[in-house]
């Protein structure tokens, strides 16, 4: 009987889960090691998704069809991976628990990890408690209902865009890529929901380059009547009755100002996940801002220097999740065509 | 808010020094609260038993003028050059601004000698070519209100009143302001970084009182060198300090703290100002807001008597913060001289109320 060849695929999130299901098909046998009790990554933090309100958990349901019960795939949880090396032309995987696991090729689907908003020091999040992140607001959003922490429907809300991305002064010089269409896409879903209420959108530049994503950004104006304001927040604070006061400059009035909400939602943006950052690390295949780097982001993408150490999605780069599943695809082929190779 | 601004803090803890500290006076707080800096001398000397020496040859920073574009960068680091030899001379190395500004201006040369050495190479030469001197640079530079801090809990034993309302026993809300170039220049000089300064939250909770957090608590005092020193500007500086009283207002502070000579300043004169331009005040009895300096707040917590502290120059009077302690004073002392002497009383604004000229 043929020995059949073996793949890791470190974390089983959206990239991870579709680059098993190739090399599944191509009848290899694939080991899904993630550290959280569950697979999906970070999916599971989306009610709806841009640009067509489709529910994240159906994308999610299609996506695992064939993953979790594949007789070529074996899923293991809670197996956070430590150390990644090469050995006598085998991936050794040393775990936080002691365990080794050992295959032919392996594929970094460790994927991001989202900007922690209080190193944004002066929009007082984790201080003034109506200044909430766009996972938050995700996640009121999936329980129905975006109330202020006294429990009320906020008359007004903002958002802000770039919180941890294009900003100089937290290191990340890069855009997140998707956080400008996630705002618009909160925004519709909050004027959805409360028709009444005020929603303004603080940007640098609204960066709308995805398929649909422009019409939405005209839609959510024409339609929902949400405002944008050129500008970034420079400071937040709260008022006596815990609303939270915004100090701007609207850059295309070319003048400062200052506005109260009743919600602030911080755009946070992607940065590479720990993960991420430590196993390039370990293998000398970092790249900028703790981002795995490939090959040659034209023509060998989802590899990497290390022969046999492949990469899958948004552990490259911020990538959207359409970008990330075709992403896991690709990675698998190239799996594949280095395997053949190798025989 | 008390969880994250403590871990907050924790990236913002700077060394302070502990003794043998020279002391860099004010150019203008001698004027303006003039008990304030011999307070502080009091202080370190009578009271925590350090060495800080009170040189008489010492001179500007050029703060005020090289803010004002009056004073080229290399004239002032040369300035600055010859004022660390002249700590040298008394054999200390830990350097202690008064003036919130001078501060700021200690930083940024050391920063740039530290960052240029080329920059540094040049000022050693120009103040040996200009005086013959050398120098060193401080082994600690803290300003004074770093120092008030670091020992607020051994100050706190040795008071005997506490910020606390003797009459309902409830803590004294304080409006805490501090002065932009504190820790706007350099977070990690300042004691609680940028945002969330924690130098006079420290002192305030310490001994007693409940600091207030209203919306425009990171705002400018006023003061702002262009606002301020060009006349034409000077509609700015008033009209951000009453943006400020009018965002306090709402909290009911019982008096203001501030730890910048420019900022204690504009936010107890403007007051006069405001009140005789519309006749506004911002507290229920139309005395306006007493502003301290957090010597005096020190000060008056540890005994000290509030004339000699000099709190008698305050445009809005004090004498009701002191009632709410329960601070005795003379009201006869209060204009009276060093010499004993009575100075007279000064003019009566017209919608300010005082407690003089009844």
């Amino acid at each position: 009987m043929e020995n059949k060849k073996t793949v890791l695929v470190i974390g089983a999130g959206p990239a991870g889960i579709s680059a098993a299901k190739s090399l599944a098909n191509d009848n290899i046998s694939v080991t899904v090691l993630e550290k959280e009790d569950t697979f999906g990554g970070n999916i599971n933090n989306w009610a709806k998704l841009f640009p067509n309100f489709k529910d994240a958990g159906e994308v999610k349901s299609s996506l695992i069809q064939n993953f979790v019960n594949n007789q070529n795939i074996k899923i293991v949880y809670n197996k956070k991976v430590t150390e990644l090396k090469k050995h006598n032309q085998k991936w050794i995987a040393n775990t936080s628990d002691g365990e080794v696991f050992e295959s032919d090729a392996a594929i970094l689907s460790t994927g991001f990890k989202v900007f922690d908003a209080q190193y944004k020091e002066e929009l007082g999040y984790g201080i003034y408690p109506n200044v909430i992140t766009s996972v938050e607001f995700e996640k009121m959003y999936k329980n129905g209902k975006i109330l202020t922490v006294q429990g009320s429907v906020p008359k007004k809300i903002a958002f802000l865009n770039c919180v941890g991305s294009r900003d100089e002064k937290v290191g990340n010089h890069y855009c997140s890529r998707i956080c400008c269409i996630a705002a618009v896409k909160q925004a519709i879903e909050f004027k959805e929901l409360y028709p009444q209420s005020e929603a303004f959108i603080f940007y640098m530049d609204i960066r709308m380059a995805g398929q649909f994503y422009e019409e939405l950004y005209r839609k959510s104006q024409e339609k929902h009547g949400v405002v944008y304001i050129r500008g970034r927040i420079s400071e937040t604070s709260s008022t006596i009755d815990k609303k939270v006061q915004i100090k701007a400059e609207d850059t295309l009035a070319a003048t400062p100002l200052r506005m109260t909400v009743d919600m602030l939602v911080l755009m946070i943006g992607v940065e590479a996940s720990k993960s991420t950052t430590i196993l390039s690390k370990q293998n000398n295949i970092d790249g900028p801002y703790g981002f795995a780097k490939s090959k040659d982001i034209h023509t060998a993408d989802n590899y990497s220097n290390e022969n046999g150490l492949f990469l899958a999605g948004s552990c490259k780069r911020p990538l959207t999740l359409t970008e990330t599943i075709a992403d896991g695809k690709s990675a698998a082929i190239s799996v594949v065509e280095y395997l053949k190779q190798t025989k | 808010m008390e969880e994250f601004t403590k871990k907050y803090w924790k990236d913002y803890q700077k060394e302070i020094a502990d003794d043998n500290f020279y002391y860099e006076r004010s150019c203008i707080r001698q004027s303006f609260f003039p008990g304030s800096e011999a307070a502080f001398l009091k202080i370190l000397r009578d009271i925590l038993g350090k060495n800080i020496i009170d040189d008489p040859n010492q001179h500007t920073c050029t703060g005020i003028g090289y803010h004002s574009d009056i004073v080229p960068f290399d004239t002032t680091m040369t300035v600055v050059a010859r004022i660390f030899s002249l700590m040298k001379d008394h054999g200390v190395n830990n350097f202690i601004p008064s003036c919130v500004t001078s501060f700021g201006i200690f930083n940024e040369v050391v920063e740039t000698w530290n960052h240029s050495p080329e920059e540094y190479e040049k000022t050693k030469l120009f103040l040996k070519q200009a005086t013959g001197r050398d120098f060193e640079i401080p082994q600690n530079i803290s300003h004074a209100s770093d120092i008030i801090y670091k020992y607020r809990k051994e100050l706190k034993e040795k008071m005997p009143y506490r910020l606390v309302n003797r009459n309902t026993g409830k803590p004294l809300r304080v409006v805490e302001h501090i002065g932009c170039h504190y820790s706007k220049l350099f977070a990690k000089k300042s004691e609680g970084g940028m945002e969330f300064p924690k130098v006079l939250v420290g002192m305030i909770e310490e001994w007693g009182g409940e600091v207030i957090d209203y919306p425009e608590r990171r705002h400018c005092c006023g003061f702002g060198f262009r606002q301020y020193l060009v006349m034409a500007n000077r509609g700015y500086s008033v009209a951000n300090t009453k943006k400020k009283f009018e965002s306090m207002q709402p909290y009911k502070p019982d008096f203001i703290v501030a730890n910048c000579p420019g900022c204690t300043m504009f936010m107890d004169r403007w007051q006069y100002t405001i009140a005789e331009m519309e006749g506004k005040t911002y507290d229920d009895n139309k005395m306006g807001i007493p502003v301290l300096t957090y010597e005096e707040m020190a000060g008056l917590l540890l005994g000290f008597n509030p004339w000699d502290l000099g709190l008698q120059l305050h445009q809005v009077q004090v004498e009701p913060l002191l009632d709410k302690i329960g601070i005795p004073y003379d009201p006869k002392d209060k204009y009276v001289g060093k010499s004993g002497n009575f100075l007279g009383e000064p003019e009566k604004p017209e919608n300010l109320v005082t407690v003089y000229g009844k």
